[in-house]
């Protein structure tokens, strides 16, 4: 009974930063209508800098510290999500599918390899928090409270968002150029400046998943594959542009994973896509989708 | 355009002095260059078969490394377990066989969606066939892969015979065969009705259905055809290298299929065998001069996509073009 109780917080936990990850994944699809490739590599920038900033305080850094380096792999996500949007991604609005997704792979590539010039080939330990922060009994197990910590900040992010696209100006246009994208330019929104701010945020949200991965995994090159494949799942899964999908979506993944690396690992991943393929040949535009 | 007399069309006689000229290469090029060319012109009937579905269906498939991967490790797997089997006559027919198999599972999860959807959709279920590779190493061989020995050839053996000695020799004829035939099938196919129902589809859905095309069927039988190719291709590529590993499932693999098929330019039937012969010797430049290729390859792609979206043959279309129209002068533009 406890280890089922186990198994499904690993799932949640799973599932907290694929959740991150998705919704910045579906905030830029959504919006602006471009499949992000390089939102792996986000992620893994996001992992990079806070595991840096933590690891080089040694194996016993302050929890304090780790805000700092969350808080950090957000910014530098999000400014290189910036930066990426001004270059490179601006131009292609208008152009073909094709070298919309060449572009943010070629992208991939450059970001992959900088991130080696910049920390080398080698891997960054930050388990600092995660033995700082001690663990919970369940019954005869222990449950790491980060895992829960992780779960908590998930929340508090997509809550925030919610707030933000729900309440705020800047959220409902947001939410204007994804549902009707001429319509809203008619209305007279600026969507240049909110399609930079959209991918910003996307980029974001990604480096914040990453960061608060790397307590439990070390920092590597390529960090960010896995993450970027699930989050495809569970934007195809959840449907295009919903928040609500990429939450259910995520949960699915999560405990699916969960389950599957506890009673058939061989079969984890093949398994999810079973699931993934069920519900859309019964329901193609994913579960919440439009 | 009339079909008989297709063969005195002036790009009948350019393939003729082409395939000529592939005859006589071993005699030119240096065996190293040889080998590479063959690696290049395997991927050139992988990509013959990814334009099928890009340039003809408007499908862009992200996850046609997982196809080819089929190819190599149908001959690979056939090596390990059946070893009686391993005649190339009989490889072959397996590899298109798996491959058939394969794409038929793909194209018929992928088609439901367009766009975006299909790529993603293509690229995760290649994902799919990737951890299948690496998770059950007791059959595949894991990360470590399959060594592809030499294969029978029509009844020969070729025990101890080195490697580039059987490249550069028997295996190079094969190969420049099966890619010619290759190259006229698949331009058979895109001229035929069939290729024309295709084009249809990508150019308007919703009237290809009204005029009774079977859109999410034909789309299937592209994905297919496609697929056969790309198999095929891996299958003859998996002989030249010599062994077979995941990475070529893996999706970063079949972004630079993408990478060569644009390179060379989608617009233009020849466009992805030039890519993809070209695309070889970029990629081993690159590494061959810096630890950071893929940071090159990014960079040319992003200049590519920016300065020259129709790719190298596209661009010399367009030249051709322009300079053809040049000499009219007063001529209204329209």
């Amino acid at each position: 009974m406890e280890h089922w109780v186990i198994y499904l917080l690993n799932g949640l936990y799973f599932a907290s930063f694929l959740f991150l990850t998705s919704l910045g994944l579906s905030i830029i699809l959504g919006v602006m209508g471009i499949l992000n490739l390089a939102h792996g590599s986000l992620f893994a920038i996001g992992a990079f800098v806070a595991a840096w900033i933590v690891g080089s305080f040694g194996s016993n850094s302050p929890v304090a510290l780790f805000f700092v380096g969350l808080l950090a792999a957000l910014g530098v996500a999000g400014v290189v999500g910036l930066a990426l949007e001004m270059s490179l991604i601006r131009p292609m609005y208008k152009r073909a599918l094709e070298y919309q997704l060449l572009i943010t792979f070629g992208a991939l590539l450059l970001i992959e390899d900088l991130i080696k010039m910049i920390w080398g080939g080698t891997a960054y330990y930050a388990s600092g928090p995660f033995t700082a922060m001690g663990s919970l009994a369940i019954g005869r197990n222990q449950y790491p409270y980060y895992f829960l910590f992780a779960m908590l900040i998930s929340v508090a992010a997509g809550l925030g968002l919610w707030m933000i696209m729900s309440r705020t100006r800047v959220g409902i246009m947001l939410r204007a150029i994804s549902m009707d994208r001429e319509m809203a330019q008619a209305m007279g929104i600026q969507i240049g400046k909110l399609n930079t701010l959209a991918f910003g945020m996307g980029a974001a949200l990604a480096g914040l998943a990453g960061a608060l991965i790397v307590p439990t995994t070390p920092a590597l090159l390529g960090i960010g594959m896995d993450p970027l494949i699930l989050a495809f799942i569970v934007v195809v899964l959840g449907g295009l542009g919903s928040l609500k999908g990429a939450l259910i979506g995520s949960l699915i993944v999560g405990e699916t994973r969960s389950m599957g690396i506890v009673f058939f690992p061989e079969i984890e991943l093949p398994l999810l896509f079973f699931i993934a393929v069920i519900i859309l040949v019964f329901k193609p535009e994913g579960l919440f989708g439009r | 355009m009339d079909n008989r007399n297709a063969i005195l069309k002036p790009t009948f006689f350019i393939y003729l002095a082409c395939f000529i000229l592939m005859l006589f290469l071993p005699k030119i090029l240096p065996t190293y260059h040889l080998i590479l060319f063959e690696s290049g012109i395997t991927f050139a009937i992988m990509a013959l078969g990814f334009n099928l579905l890009l340039r003809y269906t408007g499908l862009l498939s992200f996850g046609h490394g997982a196809l080819f991967a089929v190819g190599a490790y149908a001959v690979g797997m056939t090596g390990e377990y059946y070893p009686d089997l391993y005649r190339i006559e009989i490889l072959l027919p397996i590899a298109l066989l798996a491959s058939f198999v394969v794409s038929f599972i793909f194209g018929f999860i992928c088609v439901r969606h367009t766009r975006v959807f299909f790529s993603i959709l293509a690229l995760a279920l290649s994902m799919v066939l990737y951890a299948l590779l690496v998770k059950l190493y007791s059959i595949t061989g894991g990360s470590d892969g399959i060594r592809i020995e030499l294969p029978m050839m029509f009844g020969k053996s070729f025990d101890g015979v080195k490697r580039f000695e059987f490249l550069s020799g028997a295996y190079y004829y094969l190969l420049i065969c099966v890619f010619a035939a290759a190259t006229v099938i698949m331009s058979a196919i895109v001229n035929s009705p069939f290729g024309k129902a295709l084009q249809c589809i990508r150019d308007n859905e919703v009237r290809a259905e009204m005029i009774g095309i079977r859109v999410r069927r034909y789309r299937l039988y592209s994905f297919i055809l496609s697929g056969l190719f790309t198999g095929l291709g891996g299958a003859m590529w998996s002989f030249v290298n010599g062994h077979v590993t995941p990475e070529i499932a893996e999706w970063v693999f079949s972004g630079e299929i993408v990478y060569m098929t644009l390179l060379g330019g989608f617009m233009v039937f020849e466009g992805p065998i030039v890519g993809a012969i070209l695309f070889t010797y970029l990629r081993l430049y690159a590494v061959s001069i810096t630890q950071y290729w893929m940071f090159l390859i990014g960079a040319t792609l992003i200049i590519l996509v920016l300065l020259l979206p129709e790719g190298i043959t596209g661009g010399f279309v367009k030249l051709f073009s322009k300079m053809r129209r040049r000499p009219s002068p007063g001529a209204v533009s329209c």
